[in-house]
């Protein structure tokens, strides 16, 4: 059980996807204007990282049993495609209320480096299924509070003035540096918590 | 934007097509693509060099297997189809950097293989090579990736010297100064590339540091001047000529409208 608790936590705040791993940036940058949006985003990614690792770790099994390491690459990206376009269908008939709030991320989400990272991730871990599976909630929880976290700071940042060449990118990514900084103040804390 | 064979007829030179990815349409500080591995693995020069080269080969080999594919591959399914043969470079480069470069491949790791889902190499695949013929496809992705691996060893080279002390492995700073470990931090990635986009900012805005009169990039602000009556073609949005929003627009399509009104009474 503590292994899973320190997988979940470490992949939360100290391997945090987007401010320590540089993944998922574009959504992370992109969307994180709103709160709400930061939210449906953030939940959407959760979503889709859990799933992806459902289908791609057994499809690595396969893969080992047959030889053919070297599709990892290609089989991931067109199983996680196929997967966020039948997931979106699903959403639309059966849940349309949760499609009005997610749906609109969702194609997004299928060229997110951090689905695709978490995936290749679990495999060059190591992880058991359910480790893996819990890594990948731990990532993309760790996307949703970076994600909401950032979308209260960047409100902050557009009611001050910055010098004009810093206005938009360059302050926002200043704001991303900061935010990231306080994120380093993690990075011992699950060996301290879990003796990991 | 299906591809459109239309668009083919005004071919643009081949040089012009190469430079525009260097500083124009920069990938990285420009239109602000790529920025997972821009940041993630600019800690050291060798792998912002071997980050961007590995981009560029599978830039310019999928935008020629891409134009010569783009008659054949029907518009509905051409995204699944670009991002197949996108993955197959990337295995080819992955296998590549495996068996010649091995400390490349260690220092690189997750982040090669996610050069699949780089927004660089599916957005030119679909802007430009999904248009053009072979060779501007190949002349397209060779700019743009060198573009990409400039701001890439640019950035890395800031990174390495503050924050190591080091360039390509070789100590330069002088031993009495400590290196900011916080550079080569993830906050430190963030910081610097803000400070190199606010920089290029900084130079486009003043013209006196440029060598050359580099075309202002439309592309953030295409819509914006789409908008706007004058369509100077600037785009700039701290020009007040420029600035009009939708907003101002509006209200001063109301307040004609209104005078129309009051005229056509009297």
């Amino acid at each position: 059980m503590a292994s899973y608790a320190s997988i979940l936590f470490s992949m939360i705040l100290v391997n945090n996807f987007v401010l320590v791993k540089f993944l998922g940036i574009c959504p992370f940058l992109g969307v994180s204007k709103k709160f709400d949006s930061a939210v449906g985003m953030g939940c959407a990614v959760t979503l889709v990282m859990v799933l992806a690792i459902a289908v791609t770790w057994p499809i690595q099994q396969l893969l080992y049993a047959w030889g053919l390491e070297y599709l990892q690459t290609i089989a991931f990206i067109l199983v996680i495609a196929t997967l966020v376009q039948l997931l979106e269908m699903a959403i639309k008939r059966y849940l349309p209320p949760l499609h009005a709030s997610l749906g609109v991320f969702l194609p997004l989400i299928t060229t997110n480096c951090a689905v695709l990272g978490v995936a290749i991730l679990t495999i060059d871990e190591g992880y058991t299924y359910p480790e893996a599976l819990v890594a990948g909630l731990g990532a993309g929880l760790g996307f949703l509070l970076a994600m909401v976290i950032f979308s209260g700071v960047r409100r902050r940042v557009e009611e001050a003035e910055p010098p004009e060449v810093f206005q938009g990118m360059p302050i926002t990514l200043i704001s991303a540096a900061i935010t990231a900084m306080s994120f380093m103040g993690f990075s011992g804390v699950i060996d301290h918590l879990f003796g990991a | 934007m299906a591809a459109n064979p239309s668009l083919t007829t005004d071919e643009p030179t081949l040089a012009n097509t190469f430079s525009k990815g260097l500083l124009e349409e920069n990938p990285a500080l420009r239109q602000m693509l790529g920025l997972c591995p821009t940041l993630a693995v600019t800690t050291a020069v060798t792998n912002g060099l071997g980050m961007g080269m590995a981009t560029t080969f599978v830039l310019v080999c999928s935008g020629v297997v891409v134009s010569l594919l783009r008659k054949a591959i029907p518009s509905s399914v051409r995204i699944p189809a670009f991002i197949t043969i996108i993955a197959s470079f990337v295995t080819l480069v992955m296998m590549l950097v495996k068996a010649y470069l091995p400390a490349l491949d260690e220092a690189l790791g997750i982040y090669l293989p996610l050069i699949v889902v780089n927004c660089i190499v599916l957005g030119r695949a679909e802007m430009f090579a999904s248009k053009h013929g072979p060779l501007q496809a190949a002349a397209d992705g060779a700019g743009m990736g060198l573009g990409f691996t400039i701001s890439l060893s640019l950035m890395s080279a800031i990174r390495e010297v503050l924050g190591a002390g080091t360039f390509l492995g070789v100590r330069v700073l002088p031993p009495f100064v400590e290196p900011m470990i916080i550079m080569v931090m993830p906050a430190g990635g963030f910081a610097v590339l803000g400070l190199l986009i606010a920089a290029s900012v900084y130079l486009e805005q003043h013209p006196r540091h440029k060598h050359k009169v580099v075309k202002r990039s439309t592309q953030p602000s295409a819509s914006l001047c789409a908008a706007c009556p004058i369509n100077c073609g600037i785009g700039d949005p701290t020009n007040e000529e420029c600035a009009k929003d939708e907003f101002v627009e509006m209200l001063e399509a109301a307040v004609a409208a209104a005078k129309k009104e009051k005229e056509g009474d009297a």
